[in-house]
């Protein structure tokens, strides 16, 4: 398996890497700041960067891989281009988050574990909460936070990251 | 005179007892004779205190894991309490609720630890409904299959990969209701830096890791008319087997395993004690020579094979530093191919070597293709000692009452000293026996060299030999491997020999060897193996006359042409992960002259990304994007030449940033003339 030409493993990001490793001394402890820099690289945390980072720090990819796979902020797989984060954290699902969820997801085609459009335009999570229970529901487009929503103007955030795209 | 001062005390279930340095509760209170279940506590391993089974009941401090509690003087400890007795159910019903309980069908089935807690704790029903989806089984792996739907968490298999061996090459993975235990990136556990040495198998608790079997291989060869199906069995065995059917640890079952096996339908049954004899002579000549001519050293034993892929991994420049000696195992099965075919009249293809062993790395031993010859496997299928307990039951035979048989010569007659290798330390003494016979032209009259003899897992011993002290490093357990290695690397290590064996304890210790929860159960076959040799006529491999005979007929020369061919082997550069390289231009590159560095774990050290560096600097200086396109590889299996570079396919070993310059430039201008 190999990571064809993805625009985002290009060189200067994984001389990145060192750069990174460096900052933070090599030093094992400092693992999930390392990881934090590394996917802001990398949007994601590819396999080979992992073996390196654990090669690096002198611990085993193993290790890494667990570490890399108990925090949700750390993905493993590539995201897309857009990420939608809903909070489904208490206040966010008790005021109904969900259908939020289902609506955007059913328009994207995502189902069961898929949550990667295939043209890996959209990426689409629940986080367990985000810290503005008072907007809830929340959905975060990328940066963007969007309180107190609803299942319409979810799909309208979408609709609008779609017609920006095709225009 | 004044008295002694009585040890401190603390009350267990009303009897006081003193505190003798126990490290926590459970030690002091598996001495008052209670056994106390848990799953997550083995002596040899930190303290996890997962399984929350040991829990005691401390006066004025509730409820509290025995195994994370110091011993305190005054402490009113309970053992059991209604309380305590609900909790237990409770841990163990929610654990049973997740497992796969198919007992009949899962190999550790009565050795298996859950099975027997819930036994014990009188678990008639399992209230809980399970929420796991079944995952796959990883049969990827030569030596273990790892069975996740079987798995309770309790991470013994995760501590001892990489406490005692010093790996990590499985971790918990995910998190909450997800949370597995899994090799990097959820690969197969093949596929990784396991070297099979099987001790995650040994002491997980339940069936999620357990030996690979190849039963059903051997019984179909056994039943097929047109093999010759032939046996071998390791030192270690005979001291272990015996556990099955109900002997103590130790006792030596020699005479009914053979018997056994010939009943099985083995035509014959030969003595890995043999080939270690042969590797005794081989390996002691190698190391004289080294000795006196100046050569690498210190010199590594090569017989234990997870040894050798962990060295594969981590340590390729110390490679020519590992005795070039093939295994025990390899030898003899490359004699018995060598030799019988001819001798009885069976074609190569239908002789079937088998061997039984305590271990589990001799499975993936056996498959490396240094040791298959024109498609022929020179040991075709590998049994443990629980595989080879299995096949008697299944025949029914009644082994303790099998009338004693000896192995078959020649292959079968072996001396004390084939015997002791299952020992740590028993390869020294061996090699000693040797030495020093070869050296002062003297007599040995006392062959038990006790200094090189015990426990620990690194020992640093002197052995006058002659006019010369050779030192000696002795370990078991990887971790104390790689301490001694990384000495050897950097060296400042003036030992002699260093004798590397995965296990604890040595073979003996093997994840093949039947299951046991008895402590002191190292100590019992360690004696035992010595206790043969004790019993036996002769102790030094010089002494096999059938080894003698062995080298004038077939082998020539000590280490000459002959005994190269058959007895040595070479090894090879590995990488660490299944491999996979970034590709890191932009693109499409067909056209482009590749160029590959390699930022494995020994060009990485070497500092390949140095080399990375600069590559894709040059590139951007001298505005090469159009002919040249520079990836990360993650090995090439180069690393005792590292760090490499490969450029348009052409490996530059030990390459310098200017060296790999050069050759991107020299490239460019062959492939545009």
């Amino acid at each position: 398996m190999r990571s064809k030409s993805d625009p985002e493993c290009n060189g200067r990001k994984f001389v990145k890497i060192f750069t990174i490793l460096e900052k933070y001394e090599r030093n094992p402890s400092r693992l999930v700041p390392i990881l934090q820099a590394v996917q802001e690289e990398y949007r994601y945390l590819p396999r080979e960067v992992l073996t390196y980072v654990a090669t690096a720090l002198n611990i085993s990819p193993a290790r890494v891989f667990g570490v890399a796979t108990f925090y949700s902020h750390f993905a493993t797989e590539p995201r897309g281009k857009h990420v939608i984060r809903l909070c489904n954290g208490t206040a966010c699902h008790v005021k109904d988050s969900i259908p939020i969820l289902e609506v955007i997801r059913k328009r994207l085609k995502l189902e069961g574990k898929k949550i990667t459009t295939d043209d890996m335009m959209f990426t689409v999570e629940t986080v367990a909460c985000l810290g503005a229970c008072g907007l809830a529901p929340v959905v975060v487009v990328n940066e963007d936070v969007h309180g107190e929503m609803t299942p319409a103007n979810g799909l309208e955030l979408v609709e609008a990251i779609i017609a920006q795209e095709l225009s | 005179m004044s008295a002694i001062a009585a040890p401190p005390t603390l009350s267990i279930d009303g009897i006081a007892v003193p505190i003798n340095g126990e490290r926590n509760l459970l030690e002091l209170i598996r001495k008052t004779d209670i056994d106390l279940p848990t799953f997550c506590y083995h002596s040899d391993l930190s303290v996890y205190g997962a399984c929350r089974l040991c829990i005691v009941d401390i006066a004025g401090r509730g409820i509290q894991g025995a195994c994370s509690t110091a011993p305190e003087p005054g402490l009113v400890v309970r053992t059991q309490t209604e309380e305590i007795r609900e909790i237990r159910k409770i841990s163990v019903e929610l654990l049973l609720a997740n497992h796969e309980r198919e007992c009949t069908t899962c190999s550790k089935s009565a050795s298996c630890q859950l099975q027997d807690v819930a036994r014990r704790l009188g678990i008639n029903k399992v209230r809980f409904k399970a929420v796991h989806e079944p995952a796959e089984v990883d049969r990827s792996s030569p030596s273990v299959t790892r069975d996740p739907n079987k798995c309770v968490l309790c991470g013994d298999c995760v501590r001892f990969c990489s406490e005692i061996q010093g790996i990590g090459a499985i971790d918990f993975a995910h998190r909450g209701h997800d949370v597995a235990v899994l090799p990097a990136f959820g690969n197969g556990l093949g596929e990784g830096e396991c070297i099979n040495c099987g001790q995650c198998a040994a002491v997980c608790p339940t069936g999620a890791l357990t030996p690979r079997q190849e039963i059903d291989e051997v019984w179909k060869a056994l039943v097929d008319p047109t093999k010759t199906v032939v046996a071998q069995i390791a030192p270690a065995v005979r001291i272990a087997l015996g556990e099955l059917f109900g002997m103590q640890p130790g006792e030596s079952t020699r005479g009914q395993m053979v018997a056994a096996l010939k009943r099985l339908g083995f035509k014959y049954v030969y003595d890995t004690a043999f080939a270690a004899d042969l590797t005794v002579i081989e390996e002691s000549n190698e190391f004289l020579a080294r000795k006196s001519k100046a050569g690498k050293l210190p010199l590594f034993t090569s017989c234990c094979p997870a040894w050798v892929k962990f060295a594969e991994q981590y340590f390729p420049e110390l490679l020519p530093n590992l005795s070039t000696c093939k295994s025990p195992q390899q030898m003899l099965g490359a004699l018995v191919k060598e030799l019988l075919p001819q001798e009885l009249g069976v074609a190569k293809k239908n002789l079937v070597m088998v061997s039984i062993m305590p271990c589990t790395a001799k499975k993936f031993e056996a498959k490396r293709p240094e040791f298959a010859h024109e498609g022929v496997a020179e040991v075709d299928h590998v049994l443990t000692t629980q595989e080879l307990a299995r096949m008697i039951e299944e025949a029914g035979l009644r082994f303790m009452k099998l009338q004693p048989e000896s192995f078959d010569m020649p292959m079968g007659f072996k001396t004390g000293a084939g015997v002791i290798f299952g020992n740590s330390g028993g390869v020294s003494e061996a090699v000693l026996r040797y030495a020093s016979e070869k050296v002062t032209g003297r007599k040995l009259t006392n062959p038990d060299i006790h200094a090189v003899r015990g426990e620990d897992g690194l020992r640093i011993v002197e052995v006058p030999v002659g006019d010369i002290t050779l030192k000696l490093g002795i370990v078991h357990g990887l971790k104390n491997a790689r301490t001694l290695a990384e000495k050897a690397r950097h060296g400042n290590c003036d030992l002699d020999i260093i004798e590397v064996m995965a296990c604890p304890g040595g073979c003996i210790g093997g994840a093949g060897q039947p299951v046991s929860r008895n402590p002191d159960i190292r100590k019992l076959r360690t004696r035992g193996l010595y206790d043969v040799d004790k019993n036996m006529e002769l102790h030094k491999s010089q002494e096999n006359h059938f080894v003698t005979e062995c080298y004038q007929r077939h082998l020539g020369e000590i280490g000459g042409r002959n005994a190269h061919r058959l007895l040595h082997t070479h090894y090879q550069n590995r990488r660490r992960i299944a491999g996979e390289s970034i590709e890191l231009g932009d693109g499409d590159s067909a056209e482009k002259l590749c160029v590959n560095v390699c930022t494995g774990t020994t060009c990485f050290l070497k500092g390949s990304q140095h080399i990375l560096h600069e590559l894709l600097d040059q590139v951007e200086q001298e505005q090469l994007h159009e002919k040249v396109s520079i990836h990360a590889s993650f090995c090439f299996e180069q690393c005792s030449h590292g760090p490499t570079v490969s450029v348009d396919g052409k490996n530059v070993p030990s390459c310098t940033p200017e060296a790999a310059k050069n050759a991107i430039l020299q490239a460019i201008s062959e492939k545009v003339p």
